[in-house]
């Protein structure tokens, strides 16, 4: 599987209200959530974004609130995958159980731009610069997550086991 | 090799005599919380479950606080979902108008959560129950419908960063300092993934009110879960709120810790947090001259009844200053019955202040209390994210009870003791 788009790029601690802000979260339709995805960081987000497009940031990406509008906005807005150096906790087992592709990659991290081209090997973990040429080794997930990741999701991987 | 406090209490809840950091397990759990916000979500993810009803009536807490008494259609529509789920699942612990409070002052408050306890909660501060010597994490709403729907949950056993606390507490300095001055201290992502436990001789001089601020803002360290040890001051809380049995878990001696930090209580002073990261820290000695429009005294963080004695101490005989608007919310029905018999109330809303029905409200940026363009407020809150109280031009300083107290009677940042 791979995914394959241009990059929004952002920096240190993009915590979840600016990702979501709590003024829209008396909903929680994805479309809705989608319509307001970064809107306190980044207003042009949304009219920008396209499916496939990828989100790269610096460290504790998600940190904050456990609010999981803040991964479906992302997942609905049609973002592929968020790479970042490092991510807060919850955010990081929120993606995985709403099955939002993530990876850990301090060196893509600091060698991906805003508006590269890049893509993601989901299967060897390999992330592409199409731009500058130049590719980066992402973290591997252990095996229990990877067990969730392709039942798409928490409940299909409990399902699944009973 | 040893375990920590954290480690043991996860190696009983997966029925294993031994758990090392870095480890996956499933746990069995004490208690699954969500709210208002994120049970909606949960509710709707149990319904693809190929699994009916929920593990356990009891051991399910839903408490309609952050957007309540309901400020729109949307969030009365969130309510109505969440009290069906209710209803048709015979949850007990449901709690709505009339009986809520903000979610981490009630349930220590009504006895749901004790020493020993494993709890998750779709908010994420849920950490707050290991002042009570719990491990206690916050989740998102898929794992809370997980939980509500099998009882157990997948963690990643942490390591830990331990905190040496040493002395005593000045006056009018109190929990919310000694958690700043920690996050300001080691980041917020100073304890990333990790389990932040306490321990020293100077945590007997902390109020039971004090932990639970504490472990409150353990997750803006980025911390897992923080957790304090289960002292007589601990157990005569229990006592006092809950019928159950409690199981207290203490370190191992030889556990080993990622780091380790020695903190002088009696050397803290007050502290706030500029924006917009609760690690912008300074003393109050090195604020500067800052004036602010609004003060906010409440949430899990600081809406507790000695927050509102101190903030009364302050108040007493004083005005709020013109041009700014204080509001004050206790965190429970018991707290504001309480501060009401205290006379508390009165000395609020004689200086002032108005005081709430217990909401969460502005501490998210929901109601009561949003911030204007170019605003600045002093707030007992937890975040001071952009945007996170309103307008994202808008400033949040994090602080104490009787910081925020006292810069509302001056209208900047003040010391309590001005």
């Amino acid at each position: 599987m791979k995914a394959s788009g241009t990059v929004f790029k952002y920096g240190d601690n993009v915590d979840t209200d600016v990702i979501i802000p709590a003024r829209y979260l008396n909903s929680s339709d994805p479309k809705e959530l989608a319509g307001h995805c970064m809107e306190d960081i980044d207003k042009e987000f949304v009219h920008n974004v396209k499916q496939g497009d990828l989100i790269v940031a610096d460290k504790n990406f998600g940190c904050g609130s456990s609010r999981e509008h803040a991964p479906i906005a992302i997942k609905a807005s049609g973002v592929s995958c968020v790479i970042a150096e490092t991510f807060a906790r919850i955010f990081y087992r929120n993606a995985i159980n709403i099955g939002l592709p993530i990876i850990e990659c301090p060196e893509a991290a600091r060698g991906i731009e805003n508006g590269d081209e890049v893509e993601v090997d989901f299967d060897s973990g390999v992330i592409t610069n199409k731009t500058k040429g130049t590719s980066f080794q992402g973290q591997a997930f252990p095996e229990f997550m990877q067990k969730i990741i392709r039942a798409e999701g928490l409940v299909n991987y409990i399902n699944q086991k009973e | 090799m040893g375990m920590t406090m954290t480690q043991k209490i996860l190696a009983a809840a997966a029925g294993l005599p031994e758990v090392k950091a870095g480890q996956l397990i499933e746990a069995d759990l004490d208690l699954v919380l969500g709210n208002d916000i994120t049970a909606p979500v949960a509710i709707h993810e149990m319904d693809k479950f190929t699994a009916e009803g929920v593990f356990h009536k009891d051991k399910i807490a839903l408490v309609m606080d952050h957007f309540v008494p309901n400020k729109d259609i949307k969030s009365a529509q969130h309510c109505k979902c969440v009290r069906e789920f209710a209803c048709k699942h015979e949850i007990s612990n449901y709690f709505d108008v009339g009986e809520m409070g903000i979610e981490h002052a009630l349930l220590p408050e009504k006895g749901l959560t004790v020493a020993g306890d494993v709890i998750i909660g779709a908010d994420s501060h849920t950490c707050t129950y290991g002042a009570l010597g719990a491990f206690s994490t916050g989740v998102g709403s898929t794992d809370m419908a997980a939980g509500m729907a099998t009882g157990k949950a997948w963690f990643k056993v942490p390591s830990a960063i331990k905190f040496n606390l040493t002395g005593k507490l000045s006056k009018w300095v109190s929990g919310k300092d000694v958690i700043l001055h920690i996050i300001g201290m080691i980041g917020v992502d100073g304890a990333l993934y990790k389990s932040m436990e306490f321990t020293g001789d100077g945590i007997s001089s902390l109020s039971m009110d004090d932990r639970f601020t504490i472990a409150n803002m353990a997750i803006e360290a980025g911390g897992k879960n923080g957790i304090f040890p289960v002292d007589e001051a601990a157990v005569s809380y229990m006592k006092e709120h809950s019928k159950r049995e409690f199981k207290v878990y203490e370190a191992d001696e030889d556990a080993v810790y990622d780091q380790e930090y020695t903190i002088d209580l009696s050397a803290l002073k007050p502290t706030v947090a500029f924006p917009h990261l609760p690690e912008n820290t300074k003393t109050i000695d090195e604020v500067g001259e800052i004036e602010i429009q609004q003060v906010v005294i409440g949430s899990c963080t600081n809406g507790r009844l000695e927050d509102l004695r101190t903030a009364a101490k302050v108040l007493e005989g004083k005005k709020v200053k013109k041009g700014v608007r204080c509001i004050i919310i206790p965190a429970t029905q018991r707290i504001y019955l309480e501060a009401m018999e205290e006379g508390l109330l009165r000395t609020f809303i004689e200086a002032g202040a108005i005081v709430s029905t217990p909401t969460c409200g502005p501490c998210l940026g929901g109601y009561m209390g949003i911030l204007a363009e170019g605003e600045r407020c002093v707030s007992t809150t937890n975040r001071n994210f952009v945007g996170r109280m309103g307008h994202v031009e808008s400033e949040i300083y994090l602080a104490s009870p009787a910081v925020a107290a006292a810069s509302a009677v001056t209208g900047r940042i003040s010391a309590p003791e001005e």
